[in-house]
């Protein structure tokens, strides 16, 4: 067993390295609080390791930069796959840096993994299109066997897990995806699709209180200001009005 | 064993605008007032920190609980209904203040057309022109008479507006004292935005007739005759969804429930929801209600029955409680879940501008111009296949970045990834919509009964639509669609994306509007209506069914005003009855 692990992470460098630093290689003891970095990978396929205590600039810790609901495994495909619907660019930083993925697994861990504010009561028929999303499965469940079949694309494609495709490959599995040319037990692969799309969005966007849009980039990038308590001196200006933003600490 | 608890003058079912109005009314009169609502309590401190497009838009904090209690939905009979099991195409309010507490504050009467459709439309075009299956009804009420009391409403709300709204808007008279004056309006209108000028100023060089939008959201200090004194609104755009952290924004929470609570005449029971009225031989003796929290089982006895709760669940209270005779499509006989209307919003021009940037980040729920010309019976529908009509806006509510991205029609651009993200950052504030609101006329084969699948927790049938678009509201659409693209060009936008031309099945799927209309419809023929001009029941004459539930057709306006105008005229009618008995008309 250990042979092969150590054969298959060689190959990856990624992988090897975020198993080095978690101490999980350590002959199978986990020890307490050993996801204390993370792997990033930029654009041009350079691997660095970053320090998760230390990259908001004055911001020294943020402890909700931590897994509720998702295996390391799965978060790794999770923020590559919600950094190509929102990448970094030359307007700012993508997904990834804006924390989308724990965002993502911490909705999902809530009451929105569990759908609890839906009518959950059967029988669930299949319906019209016109009558909305008549699926029995859970958001958190849907978005776990998405997660499964983009690892499992990735590896009929490439022998490798999503996130360590190359970029292009990665769009063209989520094409895929969103054409719903991917069977999953029970939904369409655009279902999770959308959920995915949805999510990412809600990350980059949301107040940082829930663990996206980090250090406000997502708001500064669509130069929008947050939460401002009166705009009654602007609403008749012609020219745009930039202000920096303000998130819902800044009323506390 | 349900606990008998102590008897009340009147209970109220449901905490909206239209129970608080009732609430205040007669316990400003003394009578004994309990208000049952099944969402939770509401004061000023649960809208502070609410800037959270999340929590309030996205995942709909002040919406029914929909693991509770939903509707069923189906396009036409032949179809089994499913139920609508996240929020999709409207989102009922839930909670003291219901949707009065997260409306945006846009203020319109209705229209002298409306509430004598039938009328009018046979007087002017003669009953060949009112399709067989479309049972418009006149509303048992003109706008003259309905008038004293959508002015008793603009002045507990402060509604604001302009003075002179042209020849579309619905008449005004100048009744509102401001100092030593008398105004069409408590107080002003909101201010001018430059996206706002810009449909004026299309608008009139077409030849329509532009005005600014009439708001509940305070455009200065005001204090009104309840003593109830409310601060300006400060255009932070966040109002729909929201409670409104400075109280400038009109609510049942703000204004008529302390005045009903001051009076110590009043109790609110949240968590409370009522299962069934309890009536024998025409009359009523009260309700069963549940306490949502522990479970526990009550009735509650009283003198009269109100009911104010949202359209869909004044409807099912009563088929639930077999009150009332249930309307049957094919016979077209009974009234109750009769003539469901709602409204045809999806027609519009979304405009994208080069080179023009607006602070769309800012605004307020009712900040916007509005076009009558093609409202109700302002224009010559001789040559066209279709009733009534709707408004074209421009809205300025605030734009929020999860909800909001737009990209302008450009031939392959995609929906994700680096291309989409720059498009998204760059039209944000480059984008402003257009919105038509259409009437929604009733269609025989619309309407409302009990499901007989699903129920809720308490077993207790969910209420079932049956409801799609017909060629009136697909001409309507395509119509409004049509003349938002002739404004659009006028404004010179770069792009424009036109909404609404083909109008498709109705799908639950896609908001549009919580414009909820019908079911328990008011009018002068209790062989044709549920309730007469006062909301009280043909069948129960201590029943009242108050809302926009007793709407005979839905308008090209938003509801509020003629749900809180007919509201003060049941509190009035309540009065009476408390005092004479009987039949009022």
């Amino acid at each position: 067993m250990s042979e092969n692990k150590e054969t298959f992470t060689e190959k990856k460098s990624t992988r090897r390295n975020f198993l080095k630093n978690s101490g999980l290689t350590l002959g199978g003891i986990v020890l307490g609080g050993a996801v204390t970095s993370l792997v990033v990978k930029n654009n041009d396929g350079e691997t660095t390791v970053a320090d998760s205590h230390s990259s908001h600039g004055a911001e020294t810790s943020n402890f909700n930069r931590a897994l509720m609901f998702f295996n390391i495994e799965q978060f790794l495909t999770v923020e590559a796959a919600a950094e190509q619907i929102f990448p970094k660019d030359e307007n700012g930083p993508g997904a990834k840096e804006l924390l989308v993925g724990y965002y993502i697994d911490h909705q999902l861990a809530g009451g929105f993994g569990s759908n609890a504010k839906e009518f959950r009561q059967g029988p669930f028929l299949k319906g019209e299109p016109t009558q909305g999303n008549q699926s029995a499965i859970l958001n958190k469940d849907l978005f776990t066997m998405g997660v499964a079949a983009l690892d499992a694309e990735a590896f009929k494609l490439a022998e490798k897990k999503f996130y360590e495709l190359e970029e292009e490959k990665q769009i063209e599995l989520l094409q895929k995806f969103e054409a719903d040319e991917v069977a999953l037990n029970g939904a369409t692969s655009k279902q999770f699709f959308n959920l995915l799309k949805k999510l990412t969005i809600e990350g980059v966007y949301a107040d940082p209180l829930y663990g996206g849009n980090a250090n406000l980039e997502g708001w500064k990038m669509k130069r929008y200001p947050g939460s401002q308590m009166s705009y009654v001196n602007i609403i008749e200006k012609d020219e745009f009005v930039e202000m920096e933003p303000k998130s819902l600490s800044d009323h506390q | 064993m349900a606990e008998k608890l102590p008897k009340k003058d009147v209970v109220i079912v449901g905490v909206g605008w239209a129970g608080g109005i009732i609430a205040s009314e007669l316990t400003k009169k003394g009578y004994d007032v309990i208000g049952l609502e099944r969402g939770k309590d509401r004061d000023m401190a649960d809208y502070l920190h609410g800037h959270d497009e999340l929590r309030y838009s996205t995942r709909k904090e002040m919406m029914q609980d929909l693991s509770k209690d939903t509707v069923t939905f189906r396009n036409h009979t032949k179809m089994t209904a499913l139920p609508m099991r996240q929020y999709g195409a409207f989102y009922p309010g839930d909670g003291v203040g219901g949707a009065g507490a997260h409306w945006n504050g846009q203020t319109y009467r209705f229209g002298p057309y409306d509430f004598e459709i039938r009328s009018m439309t046979i007087e002017r075009y003669g009953e060949g022109k009112i399709p067989k299956d479309m049972p418009i009804q006149d509303w048992g009420i003109t706008y003259d008479e309905l008038q004293p009391y959508f002015e008793k409403f603009e002045a507990m709300a402060g509604i604001g507006g302009q003075e002179d709204e042209g020849p579309m808007a619905p008449p005004r008279r100048a009744v509102f004292d401001k100092n030593g004056e008398k105004k069409k309006y408590p107080v002003g209108p909101m201010k001018v935005s430059p996206m706002m000028k810009m449909f004026m100023d299309a608008t009139t060089e077409l030849g329509y007739h532009p005005y600014i939008v009439p708001t509940a959201n305070l455009t200065e200090p005001y204090t009104n005759e309840d003593g109830v004194s409310r601060a300006a609104c400060q255009y932070c755009a966040f109002c729909e969804h929201y409670g409104c952290e400075y109280g400038a924004k009109a609510d049942p929470v703000v204004t008529v429930l302390p005045v009903a609570k001051q009076t110590g005449k009043f109790t609110v029971r949240p968590h409370s929801t009522v299962i069934k009225v309890l009536h024998t031989d025409g009359k009523a003796s009260g309700v069963v209600f549940r306490d949502t929290i522990t479970g526990e089982e009550y009735i509650q006895e009283a003198d009269v029955v109100v009911l104010t709760s949202y359209v869909f669940n004044n409807v099912r209270l009563l088929l639930n409680s077999k009150l009332g005779k249930p309307y049957n499509p094919e016979t077209q006989t009974g009234v109750v879940g009769k003539n469901y209307c709602y409204q045809v919003q999806q027609s519009g021009a979304s405009l994208f501008f080069e080179d023009k940037e607006f602070n769309s980040y800012a605004g307020a729920g009712a900040l916007g111009a509005v076009i009558d010309d093609f409202n109700c019976d302002n224009f010559d529908h001789s040559d066209v296949d279709f009733l009534h009509g709707g408004a074209l806006r421009v809205m300025q509510t605030g734009k929020r970045p999860i909800a909001t991205n737009p990209v302008p029609p450009i031939e392959g651009l995609p929906g994700w990834g680096k291309e989409w993200k720059a498009a998204t950052l760059k039209w944000y504030h480059r984008n402003i919509s257009i919105g038509g609101q259409g009437a929604s006329l009733p269609n025989r084969y619309n309407y409302l009964d009990l499901d007989p699948t699903y129920t809720d927790e308490y077993g207790m049938p969910l209420i079932r639509m049956t409801f799609n678009y017909h060629d009136q509201d697909k001409k309507l659409s395509k119509y409004l669609a049509e003349k938002a693209e002739e404004i659009g060009k006028k404004m010179n936008a770069t792009y424009i994306k036109v909404n609404g031309l083909e109008l498709g099945d109705f799908n639950i799927a896609n908001y549009q509007s919580t414009h909820n209309t019908g079911g328990v419809i008011m009018g002068n023929d209790p062989e044709t209506s549920a309730v007469n001009s006062y909301l009280q029941m043909w069948d129960a004459d201590n029943v009242f069914v108050v809302g926009a539930s007793a709407f005979p057709h839905n308008s090209g306006y938003n509801p509020t005003a003629t749900v809180g105008a007919l509201a003060y005229r049941a509190a009035e009618g309540i009065e009476k009855f408390i005092k004479e008995g009987g039949s009022l008309v």
